[in-house]
This record gives structure tokens, sequence and C-alpha cells, in this order.
């Protein structure tokens, strides 16, 4: 008999996320997939979550859920899963994701392994690939207590699957107690971004300390602009302030997987690594010749970027234009 | 206002992380090793919060004797005391296992607010501080980049994918820092020496309270079963700009037909 998988279904932007799609797709592949959905959700949302492999929806609509973080939405999956005990809880390796995962493991004394880029599951036990520090390692973990194994996948692990399934929403009642409502959402604030989503972009053209400032980012917008990408940045430009934390790729910020990936002024520490490593294609410019960034390079240019890039602008105006 | 800041020595940031293969660990040993950048931001909250509110800010870490470097570093930047949880049989701990620890030492002492990173600079896990607060039955507030304490009430500015949220707790509770939430300070001169009077308390599980079974790799739930190297990406060209650089890359787009 297939075993159960379940996935903890998120929604930013006012619809599933992609990794929720990326994990159900692997969950059907792998036994038998249900998923979570805790809190306000487009309509059609459980609906999505059937259509990519979920047999079922376990559901409640509380607004609990989106307005007090974590301790609801632990209170409410670790009584599924005492009722229910499904194989297996994947959940992204997102804000809410992880702080879920967290108090559950504490909660149920039963640990975890993050960062999960695959999978296999035989008699209810569980073989994780891990890419380790920054993908220089490919380790293999397991969990040895004998209940539900709890999973922090990686975005872009998996490529998300239609598998139409009937829709069965299964009413979750909705979790109820002062002690859960301590951790209080107040307000949300959006910071405006330009230009295409990092998620999705087929190009993205990511630029770090070497950047040296602000408005140096610019020229990498041009680049983007023409290439029909997305702007990313390293945590080191992050920090430094230049741009804002939405653009992080690396361990901290964004996975993006795109075809092409320009890392411009970027070392290729082990925290970057791990946000853009399976890219397609990667391009690099550095100073330095011994960045680390070089060995996952496709094509290095060991320069000043300054240099490079406006030459680079130039050459893709001409040859669109000829 | 009382902090306990719990945070990680790792190995510096110019050394490369190797594993050992029969272990299956961090080779730590011969390593220089540094107080984690990440934990020194959340030294740097907690000594910020006290400095304006008053009260002691006490780090809790967990390392090998290799950690000590990294404890008089935060003695100096102005944290009063440590507890160094140093046990050969903890090695091995998972991350709940770890979070045991962490807890117990942290419910040795007085407080109203820890403070972690949100991960550490060497593994990346990134649930401990989170494990931590469930452990202390305190409410967790994570990835903070700004964090503002008035009277018993608590308020952090949250990262998240589309820009930030406000969130707000009474304490005690549970901070976990976002990199690049300040820049930590320098140890002075005068903390320095004063460093070398503060009191680094070393704890065993056993003193902890932590059963055996519970901690090292006796205790861990998740164990790592093997250790390899992914398949190696073929290796690229590489070109040194001598004035065609921008061409070249041009003419690499074009030959794999993007344009």
């Amino acid at each position: 008999m297939a075993e159960t998988i379940w996935v903890y279904a998120e929604v930013s932007d006012d619809r599933i996320t992609t990794t929720s799609l990326e994990m159900l797709a692997k969950a059907s592949e792998v036994g038998k997939a249900e998923a979570i959905l805790l809190g306000p959700a487009p309509d059609d949302a459980a609906q999505t979550l059937a259509k990519h492999g979920a047999s079922k929806v376990y559901r409640c609509a509380d607004a609990v859920y989106r307005d007090y973080l974590t301790l609801p939405a632990a209170e409410s999956v670790a009584g599924l899963i005492a009722q229910y005990k499904p194989a297996v809880l994947l959940c992204a390796s997102s804000y809410s994701g992880r702080d879920l995962i967290a108090n559950l493991s504490a909660r149920l004394d039963c640990g975890a392994i993050t960062d999960v880029g695959d999978f296999e599951l035989t008699d209810g036990s569980v073989v994780a690939t891990i890419p380790a520090l920054g993908a220089s390692y490919q380790n293999t973990s397991t969990l040895v207590h004998s209940g539900t194994k709890l999973l922090v996948v990686r975005p872009k692990s998996f490529e998300p699957k239609i598998n139409e399934q009937p829709l069965a929403v299964e009413e979750v009642p909705a979790a109820a107690g002062d002690a859960l409502r301590k951790v209080h959402m107040k307000e949300r604030v959006v910071v405006k971004r330009e230009g295409p989503s990092l998620e999705g972009a087929k190009v993205v053209v990511s630029g770090g300390r070497g950047l040296k400032g602000e408005e140096q980012f610019a020229i990498l917008r041009e680049l983007a602009e023409l290439m029909g990408g997305a702007v990313g940045a390293s945590r080191a430009a992050v920090d430094a302030g230049w741009v804002p934390y939405a653009m992080q790729i690396g361990q901290t910020g964004k996975t993006v997987k795109p075809d092409i990936y320009f890392a411009l002024g970027i070392s290729g520490a082990v925290q970057h690594l791990s946000g853009m490593k399976t890219s397609k294609y990667i391009i690099t410019i550095n100073k330095d010749a011994e960045a680390p960034i070089f060995q996952y390079s496709d094509f290095g240019v060991v320069g000043d970027l300054f240099k490079v890039v406006p030459q680079l602008i130039e050459e893709l105006k001409k040859r669109k234009s000829s | 206002m009382n902090v306990v800041v719990c945070g990680k020595v790792i190995p510096a940031s110019t050394v490369t992380i190797e594993l050992d293969g029969n272990t299956k660990r961090m080779i730590r040993k011969g390593v220089p090793h540094e107080l984690d950048p990440m934990a020194a931001s959340a030294v740097e909250e907690g000594l910020r919060l006290t400095e304006k509110l008053g009260g002691a800010v006490t780090l809790v870490t967990m390392g090998t004797s290799d950690a000590t470097i990294g404890i008089r570093n935060a003695l100096a930047m102005g944290v009063t005391s440590a507890i160094h949880v140093l046990d050969d049989t903890v090695a091995g701990s998972d991350t709940l296992a770890t979070a045991k620890l962490l807890a117990a030492a942290i419910k040795k002492l007085e407080f109203d607010l820890v403070i972690c990173a949100t991960e550490a600079g060497d593994s990346y896990a990134g649930i401990v501080h989170g494990q931590i607060a469930q452990l202390l039955g305190i409410p967790p507030l994570t990835f903070a980049r700004e964090i503002t304490v008035d009277g018993n009430k608590i308020a952090i500015k949250r990262q998240s994918e589309a820009g930030f949220d406000v969130v707000q707790s009474t304490l005690p509770a549970l901070v976990a820092c976002a990199s690049g939430i300040n820049e930590p300070r320098y140890p002075q001169l005068k903390g320095i020496m004063a460093a070398k009077k503060k009191e680094i308390k070393v704890m065993t599980a056993a003193d902890l309270g932590v059963p055996a079974d519970q901690v090292g790799e006796k205790g861990a739930r998740e164990k790592v079963l093997t250790i390899g190297r992914p398949p190696k990406r073929e290796a690229g060209k590489m070109v040194t700009d001598e004035g065609e650089g921008g061409k070249q890359i041009a003419d690499f787009l074009a030959e794999i037909k993007v344009i």
C-alpha cells in the first residue's frame, strides 16, 4: 500500500506557492500525496492542489493561521499527525515552513532533516539527499524514530506536474486558545520590486560585493532588461544595504534555477552557491581569478565588470539590431 | 532586561569546510575558529538592547575547546558571562539534541529575551532557534531585521518574500536575527582586557540534566548515512579580459543559442 506523504501547502502573492506544487509532484511519485492548507487562500487553492496530485486536502480557512505565526499551525498539524500518522510531512524551506518544522520537531521529539534536495521512502523509512555545505557535498541522511518523518525541502528540487485527483477536502477545526495567539502578525509591508520576479526568470543577473555600491546596479538592470531577465544579489550586497532583501539569492534568500545566471562581482561563497548552483548556464565576471565561483561557471571572464558588462550590453544591442 | 544570546563558534570564514569520511562530521580539529558572524550580530543586538534598557547579556554556546576563542571575542564585545556546553559525549548531536542542550543551559539563567541567529554560518540548518523556543515554551519571532522592546512588549520587522512583516509578542520571547541586522562592533582593548576576568562556565550534558540517551550520536534522530561529492559540473571556459571580454560573453551566448 502506498504510504501517505503530506505536503504543507503555502500561499504567497494570492496563490499556492510553486514549491508546494513541486513537493506534491515528488509526494505523488513516492506515495499517496495529501496536502494541508491552513488560513485564508484563494477560492481555487484546494482545486490547484488536487490538480497537482493531492488526493485529499486538509483545510481550515480560519484567519488565526494568517494573523498568528507558527503556533496555531503547529498545533493543528501536530493534531493531524497524531490522528492520521502519515509517513512523511514535507515543508518548504520558506519562512513559515522552517518555523513550523522547527516547532513540530521539538514538540513531537522527532527531529527533522533540513535542506532536502530529494528523498526515497521505503517501509516508512526515509533516505534524504542533502546538497550540504553549499552543495559542495551531497550527503544522505535518515531519521531513526518511528513516527512521521519531517523534511524541509529546498525550492526548485522537483518539477511541478499536473496529476489531476478528484477534489476531496476534509475540513479541520481551527486551532483555538490564547496560548497559540502569541506571535501576532500585525502588518505586512510590501516592498515594491521592479521587473520580472526572480523565481520564474529565465535569466538572472546578480551582483555582489564587487558592485561596490547601489548605483552600480543600474548596469545590471540594463543587462537584465536586454536579456528579459531579473536582477538578483548576493548576501554581501544585501547586507551592505545596496539592494533590498527580496533580491537576495542564496541559502538565506531565494533559490533560482534560470537558464542563464550572471554572477557579477560575486566570489561564490557557500551561502550564495546553494541558491543558484543548479542554473543551466553560469556566466561569471570577477577580478579575482581564484574566486570559487569560476569553478561553477560555464563561461568565466577574469576582469573588471565595469568594463566587461558595458561592452556586453553594447554588443547585445548591436546584435539585436543587426 | 536580561538577554541570553545563543550562538556558535565556527571554522573561520577563510576555511573551506570539509567533512570527515569516518565520523561524517565537519572537520574542526586544527582549523582556526571564530565567533560566527551571525552569532556576533545576535550578540550586538543583545548589547544594544541592554545598553538602552539595562541588564546583562549572557552567551550560551556549544562546541569543542576550539570555541573558547569565539567566546572570548563575545565577552570582549561586552557580553557579561558565558556558558560553554563542552562535552565529548554531545559530539554528533543533531539539531534537536543541540536545542535540548542549549534550552537546558538557558533554563539555568534568568532571562527576558533569547536572541539567536536564524542559522549558523557553517551548517545552515536554520531550525535550532525554533526548537529552543518550543522547548522553553516561549514565542518564536524569527527572521528579524529589526527588534524593538517596549516594557514587556516586543516587536520585530520580519523578512518576508514580499518585503517585511511587523510581528509582535510579549516577553519572555525568542528572536532569531536575520543576517545583516547590524554591523557587529569590534572588541576594543578595554573590552579585551575585561574579557579575561569574565566567567566562562563550562557545563556538560550531565550538569544540565539532559539524559545521555538524548544527546550526541546516540540521541540524534537524524543520522547521516553517507557523505559524498555531487557530480562535477563540466569545466567551463575561462578567459582573461583583454578588452574583448564583453564580446566573448556575447559569443558564448550566441553559441548556446540564447541570442
